[in-house]
């Protein structure tokens, strides 16, 4: 494994944004970092601004309004960056699925790599996502 | 000459401090994480977070100043550095290191990171970039009244000396200054003052990640960003060893416990106390910061 994909699996700094969810998965996410579950192990932080993170962490049903926003943020993201969409509705719209405020499913606006099913998931299963992602990218199975 | 590049490149300055500030930013992040009762980071999370932002792309905004943008991160490092190196080596040799007045030099470089990291902010063209600036610039003027009027203390008590060569000298022969009452005052001036510098949580307003969103370096990125995060890294290791030299009779590799010491008091410090507001700060520090200071050196001129 070269030091580049090292460096870049070893310390991921994520920034969570927010589409309108009912905050549940915003909870849980927060719950990663807490000492039961301690994501700093593998250097995973939460960051403030957009401009620091490598990887998005995406929650709620993408609702008409946030659309423009959610474009202009991952432009603004620096690359390389993942997109990981958190719980029922930033995977698959879940019960908005015939709603008519939320026809875009997340994948439609954003690159997704990881779906992470769940409302919400737990933190085990968010783990679990991340090490998947990172196997992958990694090329270890 | 080439002997000055590697001094400054190689041995005591850029390389040498910023193993040991990394070294020492990872034993900061793994006793925050065991005080909170996590596990925390492995050792290499300091060097991997460095490496992995300089392999990141730059992105600039818009409406920033761009050459002044990109010049910022690059003048607080060249002043660290050069710090740095000035201390590691009038400590290694006291005696002919160093020149008359370079306590003053000193004074200003320290004082160069924090005016970069204002300049950068406010050159980003961020409204919480600027906000960031603001209170990071009320703070300068705040610490940098009593830091001074206490780093009287050691000229005074040492017969007005302005070479830190020859602050060591007196301090070996007559016992540190850190025996001394008014010594003792002044040396817990300097440690507020330099958690103050240091930007670390009880005066960490200037980035508060909950307020402003990382504030000052909010549309830093990439490279950028990795340089300002080295800046501070070394911070770590340059001010701590600024306090040893003044009133502890300076250190060699021998006695790295000092600088240990100084860590933890750092470290502790970050860990129990919430963030004050920008006011409370600037009252802090010019109330009963330069009170304690002006009594440390009233003492030192009684000579107790």
């Amino acid at each position: 494994m070269s030091l580049r994909l090292k460096a870049l699996t070893k310390s991921i700094w994520v920034y969570h944004m927010s589409t309108g969810s009912c905050n549940n998965c915003d909870i849980e996410i927060l719950d990663l970092l807490t000492p039961r579950f301690d994501v700093e192990r593998f250097g995973i932080t939460l960051v403030g601004s957009i401009r620091h993170a490598d990887a998005i962490l995406v929650t709620g049903s993408l609702n008409l309004k946030t659309v423009p926003r959610v474009k202009a943020i991952y432009e603004q993201a620096p690359k390389p960056c993942v997109v990981i969409a958190i719980g029922a509705c930033a995977s698959g719209q879940g019960i908005f699925k015939n709603g008519p405020n939320c026809p875009n499913p997340v994948d439609s606006v954003l690159p997704v790599n990881v779906y992470i099913p769940g409302c919400p998931p737990k933190p085990e299963a968010m783990i679990a996502g991340i090490v998947k992602l990172i196997k992958e990218l990694t090329g270890k199975k | 000459m080439i002997k000055y590049l590697f001094n400054y490149i190689i041995f005591p300055g850029f390389l040498f401090t910023a193993v040991i500030g990394l070294v020492a930013s990872w034993i900061d992040r793994k006793v925050t994480a065991r005080v909170q009762w996590r596990i925390g980071p492995p050792w290499y999370q300091p060097l991997m977070d460095l490496v992995k932002l300089s392999i990141k792309e730059i992105t600039v905004p818009r409406s920033a100043s761009k050459g002044l943008f990109f010049l910022s991160p690059m003048i607080g490092l060249s002043a660290i550095t050069l710090v740095s190196t000035f201390i590691w080596l009038i400590n290694i040799d006291p005696g002919s290191k160093g020149f008359s007045g370079d306590i003053i030099v000193i004074i200003y470089l320290l004082t160069l990171p924090a005016i970069a990291v204002i300049l950068g902010a406010s050159a980003s063209g961020n409204p919480l970039a600027s906000l960031g600036a603001s209170r990071e610039i009320k703070l300068v003027i705040a610490y940098e009244l009593p830091f001074i009027i206490s780093l009287l203390v050691p000229i005074i008590k040492s017969g007005g000396m302005l070479r830190l060569g020859d602050i060591i000298a007196y301090q070996a022969s007559h016992g540190a200054f850190l025996s001394s009452l008014s010594g003792i005052i002044a040396f817990i001036v300097m440690i507020f003052c330099m958690q103050a510098k240091l930007g670390l949580v009880p005066f960490d307003m200037a980035e508060a990640e909950t307020e402003i969103m990382a504030g000052t370096c909010i549309e830093y990125s990439g490279m950028l960003l990795a340089i300002l995060k080295l800046t501070k890294t070394m911070l770590m290791v340059a001010l701590p060893l600024f306090l040893i030299t003044l009133f502890w009779q300076g250190f060699n590799f021998l006695s790295l416990w000092k600088y240990v010491i100084l860590l933890v008091i750092i470290i502790l410090m970050r860990n129990t106390n919430p963030r004050v507001r920008i006011d409370q700060a600037v009252r802090f520090f010019w109330g009963k910061m330069t009170l304690m200071a002006i009594l440390a050196v009233i003492l030192a001129v009684k000579g107790i």
